[in-house]
């Protein structure tokens, strides 16, 4: 099992992250950032496993991956 | 016991970018950082900017910068790579810099085999400026200023530089890579990472050049643009090792 920490003040809102988790770990934040965009968030209810395909794919180095 | 197994680079500041969303340029700085890290060069490298959307990149690398004139990052990388020898010297250039003002910079130092790595990012258009035509900007596509489409028979076919630089006896590493997904994103890193590796061995003028998305001047959201290069542009531009002395 894995764990994503999200430092939703980077995050522009690209999704790209969103796109590229096979476990749709990751959603969209109802709740604006300092930026005006709507972050991502872990998604309830899901798993991760760590591969650490959001991290990858992000632009803003935003996301951190944490694996058991 | 939990380890982690992706973290920030420690050669990239806290700093916010500029860079629109989705935009490739954060991922090849992360890539950049990455490989600065692992060779632990963190206090042994100068890197040079180019003028382009990355040109306040300075903000964005915890390492020694020097913003050059606009297309000059190789001459100024070579004064400082000739006089440091010791020092690591890279280069990020977009394509107007590179490929354009800066077409007989970049040709000279590659032929004289500088010892420098050169990270070219490639996104098919001028973004800074408003999304102009560059000279990489595919057949058909259109811009401002190609409002019909490039055509090959008024503006020519797209710069292929790293089939160019190649072919010139100083280079020792020349590598396309894409970022329009994660499994690219992992050969980018292999190859910057290879980049900075032939500079370390002192093999000569080592070149990347990274596919990249710009989904504003594409008028496209962040996901549509990464289709576009993985469906246009990688037909356009052959993804692949161009020149590695070592292998």
């Amino acid at each position: 099992m894995g764990r994503i920490v999200i430092n939703a003040a980077l995050c522009k809102g690209c999704y790209l992250c969103v796109e590229a988790c096979r476990k749709k770990h990751i959603e969209i934040d109802d709740h604006l950032n300092a930026q005006d965009c709507y972050p991502v968030r872990e998604a309830p209810n899901t798993e991760c496993t760590a591969c650490p395909r959001c991290a990858t794919v992000c632009p803003e180095a935003a996301i951190e991956v944490f694996h058991d | 016991m939990e380890t982690n197994v992706f973290k920030r680079p420690q050669a990239l500041t806290d700093t916010p970018t500029h860079y629109c969303p989705g935009c490739g340029h954060g991922v090849a700085h992360r890539l950049v950082a990455e490989a600065i890290d692992h060779f632990g060069l963190r206090e042994h490298t100068v890197g040079v900017a180019s003028a382009g959307c990355s040109v306040m990149m300075y903000k964005y690398f915890d390492v020694d910068t020097i913003e050059a004139a606009h297309g000059r990052a190789l001459a100024v990388a070579t004064g400082i790579k000739r006089t440091h020898p010791e020092l690591t010297v890279f280069t990020y250039q977009g394509d107007g810099d590179l490929a354009s003002i800066g077409l007989a910079e970049t040709m000279h130092a590659a032929n004289r085999g500088e010892k420098v790595c050169v990270i070219f990012i490639n996104n098919a258009v001028y973004g800074m400026t408003g999304g102009q035509m560059a000279p990489t900007t595919l057949l058909g596509m259109k811009t401002s200023t190609t409002p019909t489409g490039r055509s090959l028979h008024r503006e020519g076919s797209p710069l292929k530089m790293a089939e160019l630089l190649s072919k010139l006896d100083g280079v020792a590493f020349c590598q396309r890579v894409s970022l329009h997904d994660p499994d690219q994103v992992y050969e980018a890193r292999e190859a910057i990472f290879r980049a900075f590796e032939a500079q370390l061995e002192g093999l000569g003028f080592s070149f990347v050049e990274v596919l990249s998305a710009c989904g504003t001047n594409m008028r496209m959201k962040p996901s549509d643009a990464q289709k576009w290069v993985a469906n246009q542009m990688c037909q356009a531009y052959p993804l692949g090792v161009f020149k590695d002395d070592e292998a």
